[in-house]
């Protein structure tokens, strides 16, 4: 019984290690335009003049090389199709790892004790449920850009302005720490994983590897960065 | 020592099954935990109730056949085989869950039984290896760097127990498949058959319908044999290989 061959496999071209690729290296190209986006969050110290033309200059990237807007559709159309492919990998993975779990009805193992796993980190647990208030959080701040839109605090044509008009309302500086905070635990998991995944680990237990010191790095400044801002403006009464 | 365990009883395949409690008095500590399974048994015999049925073989923790989840962990508490796990790492009145290995992969067959034929299949999904027949070649004509020898080697004492699985929350036999990877893929006689074998293997892991890697490594801290994670990555590795060279 146990050495039957069965016939028909599906190609490795669809395994969940191919779909594990796609989710990393999607996840890296995000990764990469949340350095510079932060790196352009933190030119905010700079005050409104520079902060508000370093915005504008945005738009014209490689010019004349490239149309007005050019660059950044680019970067747009890039960014959203590697969004829809990191979830489409993560919904496909998540309902085939939970099928390949063996629940029976709605658990797994009865016992009370040791739920938790033994070495798992806490930000592993964060990945799906934390994904999906990331994503509330990206549409939501992606409707906000739209032009004078969805301006919590007041419109301005300075965007400087519009910056410190949204974060000195605390619920704003809320949801806004929240996401950063989804966004952390993400990367501090999410970066080991990915790296691991593209064959880059080199450890043979999780919590020793090096690249797991870097991934909580990585988030820490990341998360850090972005935080920066709103908190200036919120506590420190910056801008204003 | 007295202890109570509650055990995962179900009668066959098609059986609902359900948690059962029973008392074992008078369990020494230095029995192993199949031991206080057979004095349990031997209580049930003799009371008229049907023993719980459980896999076991050399209880050497050599041969991979032993392996039930205690008390959520895979092979409990030790990192080792159930057989070679002794009563004394329990507490006298302690409260012992005992479950078999959970995963869509492997059905329970009956009790703490369960069928872990898919790990049978992807071995052999991964094919053969071409080695010359015959008397056998000089050794030192192949020379064999002594790190690769003992991560070969490592990989290679993979008793295929099941227990990544079971402690996998995913119940992914990735580290299962990347141990055997690993052991051929370090060895030069692995090269000619490298590509085949982890396209092989890993079609058929996912037929078998095994779930993903999440890389949390919660795999590694129940096995056994202590087979490092970083396996994991080199199966990755060497299936992005083979499909950039378009062998699937």
């Amino acid at each position: 019984m146990a050495t039957i061959q069965t016939a028909k496999r599906p190609s490795a071209k669809r395994s969940t290690v191919a779909l594990k690729y796609s989710m990393a290296v999607s996840g890296l190209i995000m990764l990469g335009y949340l350095l510079v986006h932060m790196y352009g969050n933190l030119k905010f110290f700079q005050g409104r003049e520079k902060f508000d033309s370093y915005l504008e200059g945005l738009d014209d990237i490689l010019y004349p090389y490239l149309p007005h807007e050019g660059a950044l559709w680019i970067i747009r159309i890039v960014l959203t199709a590697a969004l829809v492919v990191h979830v489409y990998a993560a919904v496909t993975l998540w309902r085939r790892n939970k099928a390949a779990a063996g629940f029976v009805g709605n658990t797994r193992y009865h016992t009370k004790q040791n739920k938790t796993g033994v070495q798992r980190s806490y930000a592993s647990f964060t990945m799906r449920w934390g994904g999906i208030i990331l994503l509330l959080f990206i549409i939501g701040h992606v409707a906000q850009m739209l032009p004078n839109w969805l301006s919590p605090g007041g419109a301005s044509d300075s965007k400087y302005d519009r910056v410190v008009n949204g974060f000195e309302l605390w619920w704003v500086v809320l949801l806004y720490t929240i996401g950063l905070v989804a966004v952390g635990f993400h990367l501090a998991h999410g970066f080991w994983s990915a790296l691991t995944t593209l064959g880059q680990n080199h450890s043979s237990t999780r919590r020793s590897s090096r690249l797991t010191a870097v991934s909580i790095g990585l988030a820490v400044i990341i998360a850090g960065g972005f935080l920066t801002v709103p908190f200036a403006i919120f506590f420190f009464g910056a801008g204003s | 020592m007295n202890i109570t365990v509650r055990v995962w009883r179900q009668k066959n395949a098609d059986d609902k099954g359900k948690m059962v409690t029973y008392g074992v008095e008078n369990v020494s500590e230095h029995m192993s935990f199949l031991e206080m399974l057979d004095v349990l048994n031997e209580q049930l015999t003799l009371s008229g109730d049907d023993p719980i049925a459980f896999d076991h073989d050399c209880r050497e923790g050599i041969c991979g056949a032993c392996g039930v989840v205690i008390n959520g962990q895979a092979h409990g508490p030790q990192t080792t085989t159930t057989c070679q796990l002794h009563m004394r790492s329990f507490e006298d009145g302690a409260v012992i869950d005992i479950e078999p290995w959970r995963a869509g992969a492997f059905p329970v067959v009956k009790d703490l039984v369960v069928d872990r034929g898919a790990f049978d299949r992807i071995i052999q999904a991964g094919g053969f290896i071409s080695a010359p027949t015959g008397s056998a070649p000089e050794a030192n004509n192949l020379p064999v760097p002594k790190e690769d020898a003992d991560h070969a080697f490592e990989s290679a004492t993979c008793i295929g127990c099941g227990a990544c699985v079971a402690a996998c929350p995913n119940g992914s036999g990735m580290l299962f498949t990347a141990a055997k990877i690993t052991h051929l893929g370090l060895l030069p006689q692995g090269q000619p058959e490298r590509d085949s074998r982890v396209i092989g293997m890993i079609e058929q892991h996912d037929h078998e319908g095994f779930g993903g890697c999440t890389n949390i490594g919660e795999c590694t801290s129940s096995c056994p044999k202590g087979i490092p994670l970083d396996t994991i990555s080199r199966l990755n590795r060497d299936l992005l290989g083979a499909l950039a060279k378009g062998k699937a």
